[in-house]
């Protein structure tokens, strides 16, 4: 059977730590940073599980800012 | 596989639309006005329509839509955007002119503008964002506010006796007959965001046609004016909003001739 694997890249700078993108997330791909803060003071999101993402694009979908993009490669050989 | 193997530009699936400018937007984190910025954006690009449209700009939280999408723009005095829009589409009948107002300026100061540009049928589409609250000024009551909802002006709640009651504006503007497409919509989860995609889409192809007065409310959050986390408006909004407002179709028909 064919497996998904998916990206996610996140302008961390654009990012206001909304959560909307965690609670989206159906494979809990993504975190919140804990500690670390953008130039705006926001904990921005992370792919703290990328290896868990594929790619269906419910993070960018529910983004307030725009600032998700989602990169998806169907591997048939898997 | 490796997260540099997979991201490359022949795989994007999702990206930033071309139409949003690079500006941040002065929005709170979470507020559901970026989501729909972001559809209007989208949808202008895939139809081709972004050099005929014209939207309307309203006062409130989207006084400065302005700056984050690129298109042009009128900016309107409060709640006067139906009536600037009239004046575009008449004087501009090739143009996609459209409003995007907040409850304060739609159902308040302009409901009279809004009523009668809906009952003369102009060929607009109105974006009609509703979160129950005066964001822009701090969170004061709004004719949408819910009774019982705690706001800077009803901090005990908002009493029927006192302050009266919700106005759900958008089943009133459903009966008239200038109306062609009257639809309630949400963007609080990635299936409700696909929904009202195809909602304004719709409303867009209307207006194109000239069929009449296209309106899609969005129920929407404020979690600032709501003193909740952006997921927690989220999960109020479902138990509280769609009870007065629920999602669905209100019409979807001709224009009477």
């Amino acid at each position: 059977m064919a497996k998904v694997h998916g990206a996610v890249t996140i302008d961390s700078a654009r990012c206001k730590g909304c959560d909307l993108c965690v609670v989206a997330c159906p494979a809990d791909v993504l975190e919140l940073q804990p500690k670390e803060v953008n130039d705006r003071g926001y904990h921005f999101a992370y792919p703290a599980h990328a290896e868990a993402c594929i790619g269906c694009a419910a993070c960018a979908t529910v983004c307030p800012d725009a600032c998700i993009e989602v990169y998806r490669v169907v591997d048939k050989n898997n | 596989m490796k997260p540099e193997d997979i991201i490359r530009p022949e795989n994007k699936v999702y990206s930033r639309p071309r139409l949003l400018t690079d500006t941040y937007t002065h929005y709170c984190p979470g507020c559901s006005h970026g989501v729909v910025h972001r559809l209007v954006a989208e949808l202008l690009d895939e139809m081709g329509l972004a050099p005929k449209a014209i939207g309307i700009a309203p006062v409130g939280c989207a006084v400065f839509a302005y700056n984050y999408i690129d298109i042009d723009w009128i900016e309107a005095a409060h709640g006067r955007a139906p009536a600037l829009a009239t004046a575009a589409s008449r004087l501009y009948p090739d143009r996609l002119v459209f409003t995007y107002q907040g409850d304060g300026d739609l159902a308040a100061i302009g409901t009279a503008e809004t009523i009668h540009a809906a009952n003369r049928g102009e060929d607009i589409t109105i974006i009609f964002i509703n979160n129950g609250i005066y964001g822009m000024t701090g969170g004061q009551m709004a004719p949408t506010t819910l009774l019982g909802m705690k706001t800077a002006t009803t901090p005990y709640g908002r009493r029927s006796d006192l302050n009266g009651y919700p106005l759900n504006i958008t089943d009133l503007l459903a009966r008239l007959d200038g109306t062609c497409y009257v639809t309630r919509q949400a963007v609080h989860t990635p299936a409700a965001v696909r929904k009202t995609k195809a909602a304004i889409k719709k409303a867009f192809q209307n207006t194109s046609e000239k069929r009449g007065t296209s309106i899609v409310e969005i129920v929407s959050t404020c979690n600032s004016g709501w003193k909740l986390t952006p997921a927690q408006s989220n999960e109020w909004m479902v138990e509280h909003m769609f009870e007065k407002y629920p999602l669905g179709d209100l019409k979807d028909v001709e224009r009477k001739a």
